[in-house]
């Protein structure tokens, strides 16, 4: 009764929402439902045998399966990462922990293409790992080692960032309690944690996901752009519409916009889902 | 007793082991490629360093990045602000599906953003064309990079500005209005002054993901040298030229410049912890 009372006396005047949703949407409008909006009419615009046919050229097939190599690398060690970094620092309290999270942030504030030249001044020609990668003749940058690398540092916080604080607010009565009846550590981990944090765990996989898939920068400074051996997706993207092939370039902008989709309405229900945790 | 002064005791297992694991992988992976830029820039020296930054080619990108940047972060911060208090204030159909839109440009490849907003303000463009027409020319000018760079940052304001709305105590809000204070007032000298730590932070992050951008910005720059190319275009440039050393050290000036944003951000978070603490 009091709340719905003060909602009364704070409404603010009808001109003054409209105003602002005007502003808001229009806003939202030009700079992401338009972008949208471009990517799937171009995409279709010679019809969808144009766009199957851009898909399913071989070096767009390689692409993929490469795109999707680099996903199957990258994501479970960075998922494996964020749960170890997750479980020592949302459930114990150490100096020097605050730290270290900052560490973790690092990458996402390093611009892709310095992360991408680290990895080519450590491996590239006359880097530190030369000589020994010379001599055992093992090719990093301008391959899909170097790929990967470049990927793992970019997609590297996701994961853990999406855990740590939702594995610290959650505390760790529930993991004491199942200790003490007498569960040991990895049955306590797997039935009482693990439950716990599916839905942001969830997330995190999603996003890392999306990111591995559709890392441009860093991609490539690394890659050396060769048709149909280190070309991913976003990078074969661009090789298209550089030679003005505007369908084919979208067809494939169109499956890495799809899997952007995808990850928000993820994030929409896993939002949702704490959301629901939170009133009960 | 050693243990204790740097850990508080705690019943559950594995702590050696998870730590042990973050702290192998996270230097594999992060600090020791970083430490490999680090050395490179002590291998240029001083002189050497500079020489490179103050070629005028790279303090005109420096320039460009950061003035396109900075104008990016401020209209993300004005309209981020209006999306952000639109999604906590006002009720409207489909207010989930707006708020999961948000999120696009974290999932979105940077190249899909960059070629779609290419298409969308080249000369025959839905927007491109009509701007034509008024004799404005977006596509390959700093207008275009500057909108580029509003479509990366804007949820980084939206995203830091939103939960400090939904917190704002409306007894406040009510408290100024009931004692006679305008709405305009009540929102400048109540409101506003609770809302800027989280403002100037979404603004902080805005411009400093706009200062690394790359992949949106690099279709619709159009990369004329001293007129349109960014700072990290720049560093690719100089490694298709195999020159490292210049590119080590634009990337060095770069990383400088975000850091100080990033403690300036860390500052502010402190500061308005303390400050509304102190209320």
């Amino acid at each position: 009764m009091k709340a719905k009372k003060r909602s009364q006396a704070l409404k603010t005047p009808t001109v003054f929402n409209i105003l602002i949703g005007v502003a808001a949407l229009g806003f939202i409008t030009l700079f992401l439902l338009l972008p949208l909006a471009i990517v799937f009419t171009e995409a279709f615009r010679q019809g969808i045998r144009v766009w199957w046919q851009s898909i399913s050229d071989p070096d767009a097939l390689s692409a993929i399966k490469l795109t999707l190599l680099v996903a199957v690398i990258t994501v479970p060690l960075n998922l494996l990462f964020g749960l170890a970094a997750a479980w020592a620092l949302g459930k114990f309290q150490f100096k020097g922990r605050s730290f270290l999270i900052t560490l973790i942030d690092l990458p996402f504030s390093i611009s892709p293409v310095i992360a991408g030249l680290i990895f080519v001044l450590l491996c590239g020609a006359n880097g530190w790992f030369a000589p020994w990668l010379d001599d055992h003749n093992i090719q990093i940058i301008f391959a899909v080692p170097g790929i990967v690398l470049a990927t793992l540092f970019i997609t590297f916080p996701f994961v853990a960032r999406e855990l740590i604080p939702l594995m610290t607010e959650q505390g760790t009565d529930a993991e004491q309690a199942a200790l003490s009846l007498g569960a040991n550590g990895w049955q306590t981990f797997r039935r009482i944690t693990l439950p716990n944090i599916k839905w942001g765990l969830l997330y995190g996989v999603i996003l890392c996901n999306a990111r591995a898939m559709g890392e441009f920068g860093a991609v490539s400074v690394v890659s050396g752009h060769i048709r149909g051996e280190t070309n991913t997706l976003p990078l074969h993207a661009e090789i298209l519409y550089n030679e003005y092939n505007f369908s084919a370039a979208f067809a494939v902008a169109s499956l890495l916009t799809f899997l952007a989709l995808v990850t928000i309405i993820v994030r929409a229900i896993v939002e949702g889902k704490n959301k629901t945790r939170e009133k009960v | 007793m050693r243990r204790r002064s740097w850990k508080q005791h705690s019943v559950l297992p594995g702590f050696g082991l998870s730590l042990g694991y973050t702290l192998l992988y996270l230097g594999l992976i992060v600090l020791l490629p970083l430490s490999a830029l680090i050395l490179k820039s002590i291998d240029l020296g001083w002189n050497g360093f500079w020489e490179i930054i103050g070629s005028e080619r790279v303090l005109r990108s420096y320039q460009l990045t950061l003035s396109t940047s900075f104008f990016a972060a401020l209209i993300n911060a004005v309209f981020g602000f209006i999306i952000a208090w639109f999604l906590v204030r006002v009720r409207f159909i489909g207010k989930r599906i707006i708020d999961a839109l948000i999120d696009l440009p974290f999932a979105l490849p940077t190249a899909v953003s960059g070629i779609a907003l290419t298409t969308i303000y080249s000369r025959n463009g839905w927007i491109g064309a009509p701007l034509e027409s008024l004799g404005i020319h977006v596509a390959f000018t700093p207008i275009g990079i500057t909108i580029a760079m509003i479509l990366v940052g804007l949820p980084f304001v939206v995203r830091t500005v939103q939960p400090a709305i939904e917190e704002l105590e409306v007894e406040l809000e009510e408290a100024s209005l009931s004692l006679g204070a305008g709405r305009w007032k009540t929102f400048t000298k109540v409101m506003l002054p609770m809302l800027l730590p989280s403002l100037l932070t979404g603004f902080a992050l805005a411009f400093a993901r706009a200062i690394g951008e790359y992949g949106s910005v690099v279709f619709i720059a159009g990369n004329m040298p001293m007129k349109t190319e960014i700072s990290s275009l720049l560093i690719i440039t100089k490694l298709e030229q195999y020159d490292y050393a210049g590119a080590t050290a634009i990337a060095i000036g770069m990383l400088i410049i975000s850091f100080i944003l990033l403690f300036s951000i860390n500052l502010l978070q402190s500061w308005s912890s303390r400050r509304l603490k102190g209320i």
